[in-house]
């Protein structure tokens, strides 16, 4: 049971709760997910990633995106009511330290996990350069606490209402050509969006790494649903993750099998970038 | 063996009882007559569409006549190959005579889960297969059925809405941590507890019980079962904690440096489930049987209108494997609605690791067995789900190392079969987290934590046992090792409090 003491909408459909939970909060590291139950005998179990944690406080930070019934039913939840079921910190976290320049790239809600790594890395001496993307203005999140963070920031919404009119992978590509070029990029974001900035920097042989969000039962390794093709080997992503090289991730698998109870539930997740990479592949 | 009734085996069995109780003394060789009782249960055809408990259970009548087959040795085998050393001629007696809590009390001396023990114990190879009536009668299925007697008399009991609960000692200030609600946990709990030390499980799901909550499905051990186990455990006044990671959570040495708990058990069972390593097999439709019957059972999605989990639709099921996990897995599948399910398996039917009792009554459901094959690849469609697998076949060879005879491919044997799910049943690792997260702690090449003749770990206070231990094995080894872990951890506890 974990008592929410804070929320806020952040845009149309994604939502910030500040939970009560001392001891993940105290043992939390950038990277890491929790996952929870809207219902103990019921609900599915969700992972979301801690966005921040405040240790004295005892609470952890999670930002989300209605996209299906737990979601939209979580973000019913008011400040005084308890979340049934919550455990965590799951995952591996993140390795964090001084690379030298880092891009992050964060898509749509991606921003929310983003942020404690950015910050982390920043942290640890990096050069943090920051790119964000969304459909729109009204779907960008923490703006200002990655503006905070970054040593350069930089906008990018598919319609152009917001800073550039691009796909976030046109300034990494341009950040990428840079003399030096960066020594890491970490992105986070749609699927898609992961994979396009992964075969963005391919070329440039600047390392990727991205967050994967497959589809999990237990997230504690128990069930192999999360397992996604890297390289060579079938992985894990409770496990042996979230945090991959996006160079050798398999995202046409992991695309297809995120889509596997599709009948039943409803996208609305879909970006443009989807659409724009389902329309360049219908192209070849 | 063909399907029988629960009220034609109830009439026979109260007219055998009436002839029996007519002799004054039964001989040995008036006993061995007494047929041996078959198990009532379930009409297949229904309950290949239910989550209904398959097996009824004994009524009185026949569980007296079993226990009247029992021939009350001297040298009684039996106790010797029950992993937990259970008085069966003890306990057996009572039921002949009719004194059935009396019975449950022997057994409870040993044996914390009778309930579960009794259903889900492979007795077969163990409290069965040296008893005297079986070998006598040259046939293993006709010795004592050990097992049913138990689960009648626990069943019993639990029906008279009185069970006892274990006594308690006065509180002796000392505190112990249980990773793990599997058998093994449960029992360390238990036993630890009933010395005065306070107790407290940590599991990481949500829900108590572990494999014999979120693997083995309700028509085989109903929860309930679990669930009043678990009820007595609190009222003993065990403490839990759900939703806790041990490792991440909370560091496992972490429980003793930072917390002061005065020693940890660890049970965390098996993990990580295998895959073939094969072609197509991260397609859509492809699961571990623990992921499948985890969605089914735990996340309890077999119950559509209310679970937010969703399970696949699935048409025709291939289950690849031969153990109990596979036959479980298939007859989920047929219960939430597959037209077709198939077992494929490497060897014979012989050489199936399964229960005899699981095969019959998969085989009675409508489950198809087709031995010596093995897929080569799976196929997708152009979205990717699963839509077919190619197979091998296989004839058998001279026997490996496990004794099996190991099965060799057919060169050019390959075939086709039309399938839309498929649910890998190979067996577990063992799940990496605590040694990942505990570097001091010793574990095999396997990645099970090695323990001495106490099943202490490498690590000072740190216990371990059942699964994480032996690899996948049984709910009453898992208990037997946790009988061990909580006699040495008193041990240590009443030493140090000696001191
Ligand atoms: C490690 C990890 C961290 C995550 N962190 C966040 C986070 O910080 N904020 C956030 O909003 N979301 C996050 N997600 C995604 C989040 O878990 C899903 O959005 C959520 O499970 C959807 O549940 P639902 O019942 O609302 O929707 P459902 O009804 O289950 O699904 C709605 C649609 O979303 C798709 N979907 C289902 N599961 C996932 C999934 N795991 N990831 C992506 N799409 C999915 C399905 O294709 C379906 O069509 C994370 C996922 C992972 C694996
Ligand atoms: C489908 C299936 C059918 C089976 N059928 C039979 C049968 O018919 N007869 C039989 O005798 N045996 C059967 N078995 C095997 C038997 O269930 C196991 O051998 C037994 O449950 C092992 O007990 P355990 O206590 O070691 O661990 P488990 O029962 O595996 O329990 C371990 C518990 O620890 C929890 N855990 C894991 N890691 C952590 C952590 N880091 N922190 C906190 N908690 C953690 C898990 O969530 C789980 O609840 C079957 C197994 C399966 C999967
Ligand atoms: S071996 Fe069989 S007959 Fe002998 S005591 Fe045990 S159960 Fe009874
Ligand atoms: S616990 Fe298992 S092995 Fe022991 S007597 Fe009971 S059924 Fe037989
Ligand atoms: S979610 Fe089950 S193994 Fe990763």
């Amino acid at each position: 049971m974990n008592k929410v003491i804070y929320k806020e909408q952040l845009s149309e459909d994604v939502f910030l709760m500040r939970l009560e939970a001392p001891l993940i909060a105290e043992e939390r590291e950038a990277g890491q997910f929790i996952m929870l139950q809207i219902d103990e005998d019921f609900g599915e179990r969700i992972p979301l990633t801690i966005a921040d944690a405040d240790e004295k406080e005892g609470s952890i930070t999670i930002i989300f995106q209605i996209v299906g019934k737990s979601t939209k039913e979580l973000a019913k939840f008011k400040v005084g009511d308890f979340i049934p079921t919550l455990v965590g910190p799951l995952g591996k976290p993140t390795h964090i330290e001084n690379f030298g320049t880092v891009v992050c790239i964060g898509g749509g809600i991606g921003v929310a996990p983003l942020h404690p790594i950015a910050q982390a890395l920043k942290k640890a001496g990096n050069h943090v350069i920051t790119i964000i993307g969304a459909r729109n203005k009204d779907l960008i999140i923490l703006e200002k606490e990655m503006d905070a963070i970054a040593d350069e920031l930089i906008i990018c919404t598919d319609d152009g209402s917001y800073g550039r009119k691009a796909l976030v992978t046109e300034p990494l590509k341009e950040i990428c050509e840079r003399d030096p070029k960066p020594n890491m990029a970490i992105a986070i974001g749609p699927p898609v969006m992961m994979k396009f900035c992964s075969e963005t920097t391919k070329p440039y042989k600047v390392f990727t790494q991205v967050s994967l969000n497959t589809i999990m039962v237990d997230g504690t390794g128990m069930c192999g649903g999360c397992r996604v093709n890297v390289g060579d080997e079938v992985k894990f992503v409770c496990v042996d993750g979230p945090e991959f090289d996006g160079h050798k991730v398999d995202f046409d698998n992991m695309i297809t099998r995120l889509g596997s109870y599709k009948k039943i539930e409803h996208d609305k997740s879909e970006c443009n970038l989807e659409k724009e990479a389902a329309k360049k592949e219908a192209e070849l | 063996m063909s399907y029988h009734s629960p009220e034609k085996i109830q009439k026979s069995a109260v007219e055998n009882l009436n002839e029996v109780k007519k002799k004054e003394v039964l001989k040995p060789k008036d006993r061995m007559a007494i047929p041996a009782q078959e198990m009532p249960n379930q009409d297949p055809v229904q309950r290949a569409k239910n989550l209904e408990e398959v097996s009824i259970g004994y009524s009185a009548e026949q569980a007296q006549l079993e226990a009247m087959r029992c021939l009350q040795c001297k040298k009684a085998k039996c106790i010797n190959d029950c992993p937990v050393g259970i008085d069966i001629p003890g306990f057996i007696k009572e039921i002949a005579d009719g004194n059935f809590q009396e019975a449950i009390n022997i057994i409870k001396n040993t044996s914390l889960l009778p309930a579960i023990c009794g259903r889900v114990c492979p007795q077969e190879t163990q409290c069965q297969m040296a008893c005297t009536v079986g070998i006598g009668l040259k046939d293993i299925e006709k010795a004592v059925a050990i097992g049913r007697l138990e689960r009648f008399v626990a069943d019993w009991e639990r029906a008279t809405g009185n069970v006892r609960i274990p006594q308690v000692k006065a509180a002796t200030g000392k505190k112990i941590a249980v990773v793990g609600s599997g058998p093994a946990g449960l029992v360390v709990a238990a036993d630890v507890r009933r010395e005065g030390h306070d107790v407290t499980i940590f599991e990481a799901f949500h829900k108590l019980g572990g494999v014999m909550r979120y693997g083995i499905p309700e028509f085989r051990l109903p929860n309930d079962i679990v669930d009043e186990e678990i009820e007595t455990l609190k009222k003993m006044g065990v403490k839990v904690e759900t939703n806790f990671v041990v490792g991440r959570t909370r560091k496992l040495v972490d429980l003793i440096n930072k917390d002061g708990y005065d020693a940890v058990f660890v049970g965390t069972g098996a993990g990580l489930p295998m895959f073939m390593g094969i072609p197509g097999e991260n397609l859509v439709g492809v699961f571990s049987a623990n992921e499948y019957l985890t969605r089914a059972n735990l996340m309890r999605a077999f119950d559509k209108d209310h679970a937010d989990t969703p399970i696949y639709a699935s048409k025709k099921v291939a289950v690849l494997g031969g153990g109990n996990v596979a036959m479980d897995a298939a007859r989920m599948a047929l219960r939430l609605g597959a037209e077709k399910v198939s077992v494929v398996y490497r060897r014979t039917e012989k050489e199936m690791p399964a229960r005899n009792e699981e095969i019959e009554h998969a085989k009675e459901e409508g489950i198809e067995f087709n031995f010596l094959q093995n897929p080569k690849r799976i196929i997708g469609t152009d979205d990717g789900r699963v839509k077919a697998m190619e197979c091998l076949r296989y004839q058998l060879g001279e026997p490996d190392a496990s004794g099996r005879r190991r099965p060799i491919v057919i060169e050019g044997s390959e075939f086709i079969m039309d399938v839309d799910t498929v649910l890998v049943s190979i067996g577990n690792g063992s799940n990496p987290l605590i040694s990942q997260t505990t570097p001091a702690l010793g574990v095999n090449k396997w990645g099970n934590i090695v323990v001495n003749d106490e099943q202490k770990s490498s690590v000072n206070k740190i216990y371990a046992g059942g699964d994480i231990v032996l690899g996948a094995a049984t709910v009453i080894l898992a208990m037997g090792e946790g009988r061990r872990a909580a006699a040495a951890i008193n041990k240590q506890l009443s030493d140090e409090l000696k001191a």
